[in-house]
């Protein structure tokens, strides 16, 4: 989109709400919702990727050096830690 | 050559003026009254006399998704329905209108369930009276043709970009054989251009549609549908004057019969304006200064023209044929009470429901409503609108 959405006008949509530019869910902050996340203890990490592969959000994202974190798409449904292998990832309640 | 007269059953004559329109993409499910219109189309597909996709479906709620997907392609789509079909329609109605493809839809206007009746009021019209579509009522044969074949050149017209309803009455309308003039070919294609989609799905240009909003731009989102419905109503003239110059049949929306002078006006919609232009002449005839207007464009809705078409008058009668249960008045007479409200406070409008279900309307009715209402009128209502005939 040409703007932010929240500083559109009526006049500015284009017929119909079509997007004509690729890639507007970057735009999206769809885990500024989530009631808790997920937080790695690095030195138990193996970087085996499991968290990354069960993510079913596309929510985590590898970091330099092979370690795993989140970013905004992370729902907070504690899926990764469920699985993850060695047990380092703990979720965090968001008001902490 | 302008055109021919043909005697021809109302159903056939709309299959015709989408013939004319060489609609590209039909989707449509029988159900009675609007059956035949279908029916044809679907032969002259067969028969290789249009050339279009049409769809077979198993329901309408499918007909109008996939009219949808055709209409997303860039095609001139085109389907018909009634009552239930038009109440399974219902969710994806407003999918077509808020993303603005034009289809244009005959419905056959029929009471809907419960009870089950096949027969003609607006019930089902009215029950989907917010769906953002332009919607127009067509009282005869003729402007059944002209405005469905109308329809396309007002939905896709590039300011516009709307769906629109050719509302015409079931059984009463659609299924009697009429005097009407066609239109050539020649006529029709100058008329009506080809359709060139401003979004349309295109592997090299691809776009994204039915995309979700969020809450920080679902109101705008609104916003512009609503302005896009109201400022319609200036290229709806604008293509009922090319065309009125093109055959002189001119439309308003409004219509006026025999208003000069007149103290009491009775207002209809779709085929009860016939019917009511008899009763007007009957009551001039004796002296009566009673006046007729046609409700012709029931979306965007024509304030200014209604405020207009008052004249001198003191009394006005609202005929509806649909109730809105419980609520405050019935669908029309709502409209009309709201447009009056603030602009003249004077005017008395005292609502009529009348012919539901298919009980028929004569003459005679309109008269006796008048005569009541005039009473009504000097001592004051006595209910806020009448279910006029019914027993008990």
């Amino acid at each position: 989109m040409s703007k932010p959405m929240d500083q559109m006008t009526w006049q500015e949509i284009e017929i119909g709400g079509v997007l004509t530019e690729p890639g507007n869910a970057r735009e999206y902050d769809t885990g500024d919702w989530r009631s808790q996340h997920p937080v790695w203890t690095k030195s138990r990490c193996i970087r085996c990727g499991v968290c990354w592969t069960v993510c079913p959000e596309a929510g985590i994202s590898e970091e330099p050096g092979g370690y795993f974190d989140m970013n905004h798409y992370c729902k907070g449904c504690g899926i990764c830690a469920k699985e993850c292998v060695t047990g380092c990832i703990s979720m965090v309640p968001e008001e902490e | 050559m302008m055109g021919t007269r043909v005697g021809m059953e109302v159903s056939i004559a709309v299959s015709h003026a989408v013939q004319l329109a060489r609609a590209e993409a039909i989707a449509a499910y029988p159900i009675t009254p609007q059956t035949h219109i279908v029916e044809h189309l679907s032969s002259l597909v067969a028969n290789g006399e249009l050339e279009a996709e049409f769809v077979n479906v198993e329901s309408e709620h499918s007909a109008l998704s996939t009219c949808i997907g055709m209409s997303a392609t860039g095609a001139r789509t085109f389907t018909a329905t009634s009552s239930q079909g038009l109440a399974l329609m219902h969710e994806i109605l407003f999918i077509a209108s808020a993303m603005r493809f034009p289809i244009v839809m005959a419905v056959a206007n029929r009471a809907l369930a419960g009870p089950l009746s096949i027969w003609n009021d607006h019930s089902d019209i009215m029950a989907a009276r917010d769906i953002g579509w332009i919607q127009v009522f067509v009282e005869n044969g003729q402007e059944a043709f002209d405005h469905t074949l109308m329809a396309f050149k007002i939905a896709e017209n590039h300011k516009v970009i709307l769906p629109i309803i050719v509302n015409m009455d079931g059984f009463i309308l659609t299924h009697v054989v009429e005097s009407l003039e066609l239109l050539d070919q020649d006529t029709a294609d100058r008329f009506l251009p080809p359709y060139h989609a401003r979004h349309r799905l295109d592997p090299q240009n691809p776009v994204t549609m039915g995309a979700f909003a969020m809450p920080e731009l679902f109101t705008e989102v609104k916003m512009a549908h609503q302005m896009a419905l109201v400022n319609s109503y200036d290229r709806i003239l604008k293509v009922w004057k090319e065309f009125g110059d093109l055959t002189g049949r001119h439309y308003q929306p409004v219509e006026h019969y025999k208003t000069e002078g007149a103290k009491v006006l009775l207002l209809t919609m779709g085929c009860l304006g016939e019917v009511a232009e008899v009763a007007v002449d009957e009551m001039r005839a004796a002296g009566e200064k009673v006046g007729l207007l046609k409700l012709r464009m029931w979306r965007p809705f024509p304030f200014t023209d209604l405020r207009e078409a008052m004249g001198g008058a003191k009394l006005l009668i609202v005929c509806d044929r649909a109730l809105s249960l419980g609520g405050a008045a019935p669908p029309v007479l709502a409209e009309v009470r709201s447009t009056f409200y603030a602009a003249n406070p004077k005017l008395q409008i005292l609502g009529y429901v009348v012919g539901l279900g298919g009980r028929d309307v004569p003459p005679e009715t309109f008269k006796e409503i008048v005569a009541q209402a005039q009473t009504e009128a000097k001592q004051g209502p006595s209910q806020e609108y009448h279910i006029f005939g019914v027993r008990g």
